[in-house]
């Protein structure tokens, strides 16, 4: 017993630090996920790694104003993602490219410039700590602008869930009530880009997107409605949270990447375990009559 | 409605051009025509989803919501969803956002998948139906979004002969219901027996009015005779010069 607690309890209750970090975590993973689940149903589930990388010229921008502040690198990253998501829906609005192919283009070119900004002033080290974040120097006010930005995803994202859900699933029967899908759509994908940059000072870009779209994919081998996906990808995103610190805290490896190899490592029991994954189709009892 | 001089055009080649005419209120139209007549773009321009390149349509009275049918290619069929909650969409132009969807709203939506033939169907997810189980429950939420006017788009593509029979009684009974119903179908015998008003289109309107009129082998010929390839060195369309 009093081992069980000294390895999974005892850590938080030591560490400041770590019990920040939990708590970012979680909420990362509440607002985070559900988002995941429906970028999984838009078929745009790479459209957050391509989001993340988006936001990089907006960070390097705030970065050669500000030096290493925090909220000027997320500010900048944020408006950079805004801008990136907007074009791209000018584009496909209002040209033949699909969304997809104008976010691919939208993307590398601020990928590009995000680079060269960073090159002309930075150094390799800083590039680095923007990808990959650093989650155990989570302060007090990096922790309240992770629980505002998951309580406002969640809120906002729980009033327009139902034009979300036609939108998503018939398009046209919603246009043709005269409703403007777009609006709906540019408003998810700027809670997308905020999560995604809440997710950068604790995470780092490129594991944030990590903590929204592999919960999300496990989910849906789980459920067949929306709902209970969505409450799945929370639990698993949390527990992979939960579980990724306290085995980097064990084992001494850097937090981000261990919370992603968690919730790959629960993405690979739901691909054998869950009811649409692969061993209930190995097994399977003798089928019914009718 | 009236169409006055609807144009709407892919790179400058018409896809639809100079239809003019009008679906009175209360009319059972079919539209028919070969592939690319540019049927499926007339149902569109009536809901505003294509931009027109020239020309008008007046709705009166202003309509509050159309019903409208898309392809089922343009559905997403795994959705997870639930039949029920599927057919409860059909309230969005009632409810918006944020509407309560009252117990009197469900049991009226219960009711118009018992209409379609989906009692017990309710909490099925939409991802296990066939195409023609689909596709009633696609007409149970026209049921319960109680529109002047409905508009269908190849309703029947895929589906067997008798679920065609029982979906078609569905849509007579709109038609005396008083409701305006347009409806894009390749069937002629369905039309015939069926649609009192059609619509040929070939790119522009061969005919329209009574069926049997319509329908004549002259300008069945006619229809078929448009051609499907673009003509590139094709001459600005002199009607839109005159005009």
């Amino acid at each position: 017993m009093d081992s069980i607690y000294q390895f999974a309890f005892a850590p938080f209750q030591e560490f400041a630090f770590l019990r920040r970090a939990l708590v970012a975590t979680i909420a990362l993973a509440m607002s985070g996920a559900p988002l995941g689940v429906l970028l999984t149903l838009r078929r745009m589930s790479l459209f957050g790694d391509a989001l993340s990388h988006a936001v990089l010229p907006g960070v390097a921008i705030g970065f050669m104003l500000f030096g290493l502040s925090l909220s000027a690198m997320s500010t900048g990253g944020f408006l950079a993602g805004i801008i990136v998501v907007a074009i791209t829906g000018l584009i496909s609005r209002y040209t033949e490219l699909k969304e997809d192919a104008s976010l691919a283009a939208v993307y590398l070119v601020a990928l590009a410039l995000g680079v060269i900004l960073i090159s002309r002033r930075g150094t390799k080290l800083d590039l680095l700590h923007i990808l990959f974040g650093s989650i155990l120097g989570v302060d007090a006010g990096g922790l309240l602008l992770v629980a505002g930005v998951a309580s406002a995803s969640l809120l906002i994202l729980a009033i327009m869930y139902r034009g979300l859900l036609l939108e998503n699933f018939d398009p046209s029967y919603l246009a043709a009530c005269g409703s403007r899908g777009i609006l709906l759509q540019q408003l998810f994908l700027m809670l997308v880009v905020l999560n995604l940059v809440a997710g950068f000072q604790t995470l780092g870009t490129l594991m944030a997107v990590g903590l929204m779209m592999l919960p999300a994919v496990s989910a849906r081998l789980w459920h067949d409605t929306l709902p209970a996906q969505l409450l799945n990808s929370i639990v698993q995103a949390a527990c992979a949270g939960y579980f990724g610190l306290l085995i980097s805290y064990h084992i001494d490896t850097p937090s981000g990447p261990t919370i992603i190899v968690c919730a790959g490592a629960l993405y690979l029991a739901s691909l054998l375990f869950a009811p649409r994954g692969w061993l209930p189709r190995i097994c399977r009892p003798a089928h019914l009559k009718a | 409605m009236k169409l006055d001089d609807l144009t709407v055009t892919y790179r400058g080649h018409p896809a639809l051009h100079h239809v003019r005419g009008h679906f009175a209120e209360g009319s059972l139209t079919a539209v028919i025509g070969p592939n690319g007549a540019g049927k499926s773009t007339l149902l569109k321009s009536i809901l505003g989803l294509v931009p027109l390149h020239k020309g008008s349509i007046s709705i009166a009275p202003e309509r509050a919501c159309t019903a409208y049918l898309s392809q089922q290619t343009e559905i997403e069929r795994n959705f997870p969803i639930v039949v029920r909650d599927c057919v409860l969409l059909g309230y969005w132009h009632k409810a918006g956002l944020f509407g309560a969807i009252s117990r009197a709203l469900i049991q009226r939506a219960e009711f118009a998948l018992s209409e379609v033939g989906l009692e017990g169907f309710s909490q099925r997810p939409i991802s296990s139906l066939s195409a023609g189980q689909f596709q009633r429950m696609l007409f149970a939420r026209i049921l319960v979004q109680d529109a002047d006017m409905i508009l269908l788009d190849e309703p029947f593509n895929t589906i067997d002969a008798k679920t065609t029979a029982e979906l078609l009684k569905l849509i007579t009974a709109w038609h005396h219901e008083g409701r305006t119903v347009i409806a894009v179908l390749h069937d002629y015998a369905q039309v015939r027996s069926h649609f009192p008003q059609s619509l040929l289109l070939a790119r522009e309107v061969i005919a329209w009015g009574d069926t049997t009129t319509v329908l004549a082998d002259e300008h069945l010929r006619q229809a078929e005779a448009m051609a499907q390839a673009w003509d590139e060195n094709a001459l600005p369309c002199q009607e839109s010069n005159a005009s």
